[in-house]
């Protein structure tokens, strides 16, 4: 199978380029990150991050053939060759396919991604009916891996102010927790005309996410609940 | 310099709001106006008695309004994702207020000139 992979190593390459490579692999049941890892036996200047290889922790995310996704959960065989790995676009390269996630990190911290309640701790868990815990599901499965924000032009213009789409839909995860008692300061919080209001509902990142999940749709919530509360 | 510190401009929503509402005002408009054509108005008398009572040249007006409030949160949605030299963005932003005053004022002049 043929591969283009993007290179870049700041301390000795003047600018970055694309790397071709031909690996004798049949594709079968294989994923992206077993290419990936026989890749990085042939020549190991190459740098990658992956850890649970099941699509569980995130690390594994870049940009396949145009479209983010996360190497590990990646049929080989749907892949149209040559194919073109890159960096997740909009942050930093640190080196070749391993992105500086900082400010992807900064975004999500800034929604306070923690319950906020209160009252004094119960004896034993803060307890939800079936139907409280029904509102999480589709909200608390996503893993960071950064691929649908990343995916966000207005991220990519406004890295700084717009919470992306990955934050967005952490806040509305808490929003939406009959346990937090912080909804009005959390929507306060998102109010002004970028953190939330630089989403245009052009939903790439439900396009890409690989958690099958609906940023654009928990961004509606949010967007309905403080229009709710203005009356 | 100072960094702005994005929370606290609550006007996200109010403008958001404005949007879609604007759009809706637009929407009955342009309907009304597709009413009209498709009753056959055809020629200058024809239209000139349609823009002659106080109500059209007022909904005119309204829909005029609303494209223009409508134009100046694109427009400086624009200027927020591409525009960043505070120069650049104050000068884009202070030419397109002016612009759509300017169309305020024409519009009044056309829909009562006639």
């Amino acid at each position: 199978m043929k591969f283009r992979v993007y290179r870049y190593n700041p301390d000795v390459d003047a600018k970055p380029y694309m790397k071709e490579y031909d690996l004798d692999i049949d594709p079968g049941n294989k994923m992206l990150l077993d290419a990936l890892v026989m890749l990085k036996e042939l020549d190991d200047s190459l740098s990658v991050r992956k850890s649970c290889r099941e699509g569980v922790c995130g690390s594994d995310a870049m940009n396949i053939n145009g479209r983010n996704g996360l190497a590990c959960i990646t049929p080989l065989a749907s892949l149209k060759e040559p194919v073109e790995l890159r960096p997740l676009p909009g942050l930093p390269v640190i080196r070749d396919l391993v992105v500086d996630m900082t400010q992807f990190f900064k975004q999500y911290h800034s929604i306070k991604p923690y319950l906020i309640n209160n009252d004094p701790p119960p004896e034993t868990e803060r307890l939800q009916s079936p139907a409280q815990r029904e509102h999480l599901n589709g909200l608390y499965e996503c893993i960071l891996c950064g691929c649908c924000t990343t995916a966000c032009p207005s991220f990519w213009w406004n890295p700084d102010k717009f919470v992306g789409p990955s934050g967005l839909l952490q806040a509305y995860r808490f929003i939406a927790d009959s346990r937090d008692q912080a909804t009005s300061e959390r929507l306060d919080d998102l109010e002004d005309p970028y953190r939330l209001f630089r989403c245009h509902t052009i939903m790439n990142c439900v396009d890409v996410c690989p958690k099958e999940l609906n940023p654009t749709e928990a961004i509606g919530h949010i967007k309905d609940l403080m229009t709710k509360r203005l009356a | 310099m100072v960094d702005r510190i994005v929370v606290g401009a609550h006007y996200g929503l109010r403008d958001w709001l404005a949007q879609r509402i604007t759009a809706a005002v637009m929407v009955v408009y342009t309907l009304f106006m597709a009413g009209c054509l498709l009753k056959a108005t055809a020629g200058y008398a024809a239209w000139k008695e349609v823009f002659a009572g106080q109500g059209v040249k007022t909904f005119t007006l309204l829909f005029l309004l609303c494209l223009f409030y409508h134009a100046w949160i694109g427009m400086r949605d624009i200027a927020m994702d591409y525009l960043k030299p505070t120069a650049v963005r104050l000068s884009f932003h202070v030419l397109v207020i002016l612009a759509l005053m300017v169309y305020t004022i024409w519009s009044v002049q056309i829909l009562w000139g006639v």
